[in-house]
């Protein structure tokens, strides 16, 4: 049986880059068969047709409601499906809501079979998440140098400064009103185009 | 010193006295610092009210029972102090089983026995045609909009198990899904419906309150032992959310409600298009045919807010009609006991209202609901689950 092997699992997850992360780290820890599905529509069939023993998806999927309907006993489901995650493991599902992750697995798979590749899904998304967030930083620290390259070439254009000189008033006056230099760069291009 | 409280919700108008609650003040006022997070599934608001991510929750009234049974889910007791809306949904069809209905029917087509019964020839065609089955979509297993269709076509002879196919959609997939031929139709609550109709992909066939006069929707749900530990603030919750109600449903705020909710963080969905709703004046074919009523979306009207233990029987009663659970008396007593007029009646100083607050379900079929007898209740549908 396959599920006593490798389980095979299912990735819904629409994020190509997170998906890849997961994927890389199941097949580490030696979890083989792993399907990464990105296309929404028709969910359930896809699902039915990889018939897979676990199924894991991020919690921004507007999706996830469609897999909640495996539980349902109706004529489309071939096997009913349940949330692993069961009343013992409030900590286990606490974790994975944080991380943003849901996890669901088909009946007859061993529950301590499970917990490993959760608990990998729970730190490659965290890790993720830490990615994501320092991107986000990167992006905005570049965003605020624009601005600020912006806003001293206005002050060395009005006022005749040189670059550093540019700077240093920028500097000084975010100090004085205890605001981000990038703040009083943008209150300055501001002030500037609207006195166009 | 206010009371910091997270409150998950689904984009939907019936999600109303809540946002205004917050957005007009009124939460404020009691001393509530709330913040509002927008869900994208009702997966996500159940899971994360459950875990005490969320003090408390928009939530389908069919969930705070499951959870509180344990159906579908992990079992945790929830306390239902609010409702946040009567009626609100419809049932929105393509124009082209909205024309194979029409071409079948007899009688009124606002009259939903006529139309199941259409319904029911129509699909009588297709299966001897070997078309495919219809497919319907509703919003989630445990949801008023599954058991609102079910009731209707099952009364016209219809058999939502066997033909037909129910998929779950998320809300916001309803329209294109319905655009692009995946659904044949789909019960959902406001604005989807709406939004259907002025893209010219839907026609709405009935509001549920042609099906049930008086359906709870949504409710206002807490985590049971959270309520019995902060009784004062969930107090304050249900008088701001009663104030909020009260404010909408008074006809010349109706535009600044509907302007709170468009807002992009909130419903993000034209405040035109809501106040329509508001209003119970909808448009229901792409050629402009309006379409009035007063039963549309009850938000605080005839005593709406307030919770109604049979209400919840009769919703347990569909679980049991459909399948997803066994009878069971203590069940049905647990489900009841979700419905908390008596925190509602706490919060507001008021004592009993039996008189404003009516029971009648009035379904258009069957018997009138009996919540002591709901064996003998069900009995009466000869479309049912059947154990194997």
């Amino acid at each position: 049986m396959s599920a006593e092997s490798s389980p095979k699992i299912v990735i819904v997850d629409e994020s190509p880059i997170r998906a890849a992360i997961l994927e890389e780290g199941l097949r580490e820890a030696g979890f083989t068969g792993v399907v990464h599905i990105s296309e929404m529509q028709s969910l359930l069939a896809q699902i039915f047709a990889l018939d897979p023993d676990v199924i894991l998806i991020d919690l921004e999927n507007p999706s996830r409601d469609v897999l909640e309907q495996m539980f349902q006993v109706s004529r489309a489901v071939r096997r009913p499906i349940a949330m692993f995650v069961d009343q013992s493991d409030a900590a286990s599902i606490q974790a994975s809501v944080e991380a943003g992750v849901s996890a669901y697995i088909v009946d007859g798979l061993k529950k301590e079979r499970i917990k490993p590749i959760l608990d990998l899904c729970i730190s490659r998304f965290n890790a993720f998440a830490k990615l994501q967030d320092e991107l986000d930083r990167t992006k905005s620290a570049l965003e605020d140098r624009k601005v600020i390259d912006r806003a001293k070439g206005i002050l060395m254009k009005v006022k005749g400064l040189n670059e550093d000189e540019a700077y240093v008033l920028l500097r000084s006056t975010a100090m004085r009103e205890k605001k981000k230099i990038s703040e009083i760069a943008q209150s300055i291009i501001t002030a500037s185009e609207m006195l166009k | 010193m206010s009371t910091p409280l997270r409150i998950g919700f689904i984009p939907l108008v019936d999600a109303a006295a809540l946002i205004v609650a917050v957005d007009k003040g009124f939460a404020a006022a009691e001393g509530l610092d709330i913040t509002l997070v927008r869900e994208v599934s009702w997966s996500n608001v159940r899971d994360k009210l459950n875990i005490g991510l969320f003090d408390a929750a928009h939530l389908l009234a069919p969930v705070a029972i499951a959870s509180s049974l344990g159906l579908g889910h992990i079992k945790v007791p929830i306390a239902a102090p609010f409702n946040l809306g009567l009626n609100g949904n419809a049932i929105t069809v393509s124009p082209a089983l909205h024309a194979a209905i029409m071409a079948e029917i007899e009688g009124e087509p606002l009259d939903p026995m006529a139309t199941a019964t259409a319904l029911a020839r129509v699909v009588a065609k297709r299966k001897k045609s070997g078309a495919e089955p219809l497919t319907f979509g509703m919003t989630f297993p445990f949801s008023t909009h599954n058991y609102q269709l079910r009731f209707w076509m099952a009364a016209g002879g219809v058999d939502p198990d066997e033909d037909v196919r129910l998929v779950v959609l998320p809300p916001p997939y309803m329209v294109d899904s319905l655009a692009s031929g995946q659904v044949d139709a789909f019960c959902v609550g406001a604005p989807w419906n709406s939004v259907a109709v002025d893209l010219g992909v839907g026609h709405i066939l009935h509001f549920v309150s042609d099906i049930l006069v008086r359906a709870v929707e949504k409710v206002l749900a807490v985590r049971q032992n959270w309520s019995e530990k902060n009784p004062d603030v969930l107090a304050a919750l249900v008088r701001a959310a009663s104030r909020a109600a009260e404010f909408i449903e008074q006809p010349e705020n109706r535009a600044e409600a509907a302007q709170l909710l468009s807002q992009p963080e909130r419903i993000g969905v034209d405040a035109e298009v809501i106040q329509r709703t508001l209003d119970g004046r909808l448009k229901i074919s792409p050629d402009g045919t309006m379409r009035q009523s007063g039963r549309y979306l009850l938000v605080g009207r005839e005593g709406a807010a307030r919770p109604d233990p049979v209400q919840a029987a009769w919703l347990y009663a569909q679980m049991v009609r459909w399948g997803q659970t066994a009878y069971s008396l203590e069940a049905l007593k647990t489900a009841m006991g979700v419905f908390r007029p008596d925190l509602y009646d706490a919060a507001l100083g008021r004592a009993g209202q039996a008189a404003e607050a009516p029971g009648a379900i009035g379904a258009f079929a069957g018997p009138p609901f009996n919540p002591d007898d709901i064996a003998g209740h069900l009995a009466a549908f000869a479309i049912r689950h059947r154990q194997a």
